[in-house]
């Protein structure tokens, strides 16, 4: 029971990362009817927020040790970031430590910036050309993307820390009346997995609950019909196009103390991303969710000692061969709709 | 000639002249003279030519005539060399039992894969293909080393088998060979200041690319060429008609993946050894990117698409720093330097975000790829022409 429990605890936080660009993936095809392969590249870029973030305040200057000198006789210096400076000391290190989750703040408008200058300067011109071309198109785009990201911040992954308040793991099954020293859980990846459903039911309840949410699920539905209204619907397209890139963004902004970003992170999400689109059900944003989460927690148990003893190597594919098996079996995906890419 | 039209003919013997004397033409600089880094008429990058020559010939088949977009064709490419491999270890080092089982083998996969994957159309397809590739790539990676060697890909070994040749006593691993003729051996010709390498493997390669352009050539016209296009045109409407379009992608699935086998094949033979990452998912980018940079469809699209990437991968990418400060000498000091670090990004290392820039200029302004920009540019120069073009006068009509 308890390696269960820690086989699906395991899962979460790569099912919620696949969850959240899986989201902002359907968005984007179910708004605006385009295949993103760029999308990846949207969530690489969120962790690069952070890194810039936490760079930039950390930038420091050298400042001489009051009453130490050398043995030449020169003082000595050591690095004082600006940050110290204008907050003082204990408040400065304070925010350098909490440089991830700041970084959300620093990545919404930045990640909706550049979704909506993607959407106005480039998708707009591909919402008539066949879906090849838009894979096409953006499948460019990411790899100008990554390497523009890796010509500025090297090819090596850059260690982020989470804040020290979230680091280390602790007793998850103790707290659910386990025995102790069973199930030991980082901390940060039950941060992540809060913040994507937190993300999540904010979108949802956006999308729900807002007129211009009403707005947008009617366009998705009947896009002429809502545009003979006199909406301007693609106007709220382009703005859900923003919204997408943001919460890929901020996928990958939480994603970084889990793992180290580097400039290719993007496309390794990416592919696995298409798979749980696909296996949800093209359009359905329920179906992203959902799929996310399972194919998450399926790989983290294909991935156990057990079931690798028994089918060698089935942690590598199970993923892809889940998505065959859908496919084939279920064309639509789990959740998918009628008449949506039925082709 | 050989059952083609005129226009087709030519361009066979254009392309058979143009591979025949690469040679002469990839080294149109002096040895040892400041230009002499682009050329590209070393073996090791003129075999890589003809080798993804045939394997967006083969993408083109699939892609082009059908409109189904593979991304997992890497595979094949993967297994073929697999395949090629393993019979220099078991059997000999010939390349021609080598090849032949790379294509059989890389068939097979296809047919399964195809077979599965061609179920559903449009992007549904793409990911299919793109799960079985990275599915191999997985497994080849894991769990099947034994067959594969795992990360450090699979290498010919001393102690090989190899019941066909003659046992090896001690000395050095035996290289791929045609009848005696090493795959690695080559000719050099100095004229003046001119260095020309001859290649045994370049003109195998190049042979065989020959074939395959001509074979593809045949499909292209074929009824089966046209079914294909048919397929690509409107799949609904020939359903419609009582025709089951299945078997012919299927075949041209299986058509396209022998190719990417054959592809694979070669390469083992000019370098016998293979790796996993010849079947990750950027190396079916890689195929797309050529098709399209090419122009899909077309018949020498692939193959112009393929030549241009490889050329700007190996000589981009040798470029320098040092290399530019030296171009832009002439420039006053600051200017230079600007211009140097505006350039700097694209080149070496950033080859990569080059070529996603020229794919994405292409796929936006022109989407027929190199072709269509040779045969818009040619329209606008003969449109001129016809002007004076006494011939074309005459079919007016007369007044």
């Amino acid at each position: 029971m308890d390696a269960i429990i820690l086989q699906i605890l395991n899962g979460l936080d790569k099912g919620s990362a696949y969850a959240l660009i899986a989201l902002g993936l359907t968005l984007i095809f179910g708004t605006l009817g385009v295949v993103n392969f760029a999308h990846g590249a949207l969530f690489m870029i969120g962790a690069f927020c952070a890194v810039t973030l936490s760079r930039l305040l950390s930038l420091s200057h050298e400042v001489a040790v009051p009453g130490s000198v050398d043995f030449l006789g020169n003082p000595q210096m050591r690095d004082v970031p600006y940050i110290y400076e204008i907050f003082g000391e204990s408040l400065g290190a304070g925010i350098i430590d909490w440089a991830v989750p700041l970084s959300i703040l620093f990545a919404i408008p930045v990640m909706i910036a550049i979704g909506v200058i993607m959407e106005r300067g480039l998708i707009k011109h591909f919402y008539k050309r066949p879906h090849a071309d838009q894979i096409l198109v953006t499948f460019g785009l990411a790899i100008v993307l990554q390497e523009i990201i890796k010509y500025y911040y090297g090819a090596n992954p850059i260690p982020t820390p989470a804040p020290s308040a979230f680091i280390g793991s602790f007793d998850f099954g103790a707290l659910i009346g386990f025995e102790a020293g069973q199930i030991i859980y980082p901390y940060w990846r039950l941060v992540y997995f809060a913040f994507a459903a937190v993300i999540i039911g904010a979108v949802f309840a956006f999308l729900q609950f807002t007129t211009f949410g009403m707005v947008v699920r009617a366009g998705m539905a009947d896009r002429e019909t809502v545009g003979l209204l006199g909406i301007n619907i693609d106007k709220r397209f382009t703005i859900m196009f923003g919204l997408a890139a943001a919460v890929a963004g901020l996928a990958g902004v939480m994603y970084t103390p889990i793992n180290s970003p580097n400039y290719h992170m993007g496309m390794d999400f990416l592919v696995l991303s298409f798979v749980v689109v696909v296996v949800g059900g093209m359009g359905s944003l329920p179906g992203a969710v959902l799929a996310g989460f399972l194919l998450g927690i399926l790989e983290s148990f294909a991935s156990m000692r057990e079931v690798i003893a028994i089918i060698p190597g089935i942690n590598q594919v199970i993923i892809y061969l889940v998505a065959i098996i859908i496919l084939l079996t279920r064309p639509r995906g789990l959740m998918g709709r009628k008449g949506v890419m039925e082709d | 000639m050989f059952g083609l039209d005129k226009k087709d003919a030519s361009l066979l013997l254009i392309v058979a002249v143009l591979v025949a004397f690469a040679p002469f033409f990839l080294n149109p600089f002096p040895e040892g003279s400041a230009m002499a880094q682009f050329n590209a008429g070393y073996p090791d990058l003129m075999q890589r030519f003809v080798i993804f020559g045939i394997f967006a010939i083969g993408f083109n088949i699939l892609f082009g005539l059908t409109g189904y977009l593979s991304f997992g064709h890497a595979a094949f490419l993967g297994v073929g060399s697999y395949a090629a491999v393993w019979m220099f270890k078991l059997l000999s080092m010939n390349v021609i039992p080598a090849i032949i089982l790379a294509v059989i083998v890389a068939g097979i996969f296809a047919l399964i894969i195809g077979y599965v994957s061609l179920r559903r159309s449009g992007i549904y397809f793409s990911i299919l293909t793109l799960a079985f590739a990275q599915m191999s790539f997985a497994l080849a990676y894991s769990v099947l080393t034994p067959i594969t060697g795992g990360e450090t890909g699979l290498q010919l070994a001393l102690n090989d088998p190899r019941i066909l040749s003659a046992a090896t006593t001690g000395g050095n691993i035996p290289v791929p060979a045609l009848f005696g003729f090493e795959m690695r051996s080559s000719t050099q010709w100095a004229v003046g200041d001119w260095l020309f390498t001859f290649n045994v493997g370049y003109y195998f390669a190049a042979i065989i690319m020959l074939c395959s352009f001509y074979l593809s050539i045949r499909i292209f016209r074929s009824p089966f060429g046209m079914m294909l296009r048919a397929i690509k045109s409107n799949q609904q409407r020939l359903n419609y008609t009582g025709l089951n379009s299945r078997p012919y992608t299927l075949a041209a699935f299986v058509i396209s993946g022998m190719y990417a086998g054959l592809a694979g094949g070669l390469m083992a033979s000019m370098d016998p050894l293979a790796g996993a990452e010849r079947m990750f998912w950027t190396a079916s980018g890689e195929v797309v990117l050529m098709t399209i940079l090419g122009g899909v469809g077309t018949l020498i699209g692939p193959v112009l698409g393929a030549g241009l990437i490889k050329y700007m991968e190996n000589i981009i990418s040798k470029i320098n720093s040092d290399i530019l400060h030296t171009w832009f000498a002439f420039l006053p000091d600051g200017l230079e330097d600007v211009v140097v670090t505006l350039i700097y990004p694209f080149i070496g290392k950033g080859w990569h975000l080059t070529l996603g820039i020229v794919f994405m200029l292409v796929v936006i302004f022109l989407p027929g790829g190199l072709v269509e920009g040779g045969q818009r540019v040619s329209r606008l120069f003969g449109r001129k022409k016809k002007a004076h073009d006494p011939k074309n006068a005459t079919t007016e009509p007369a007044e």
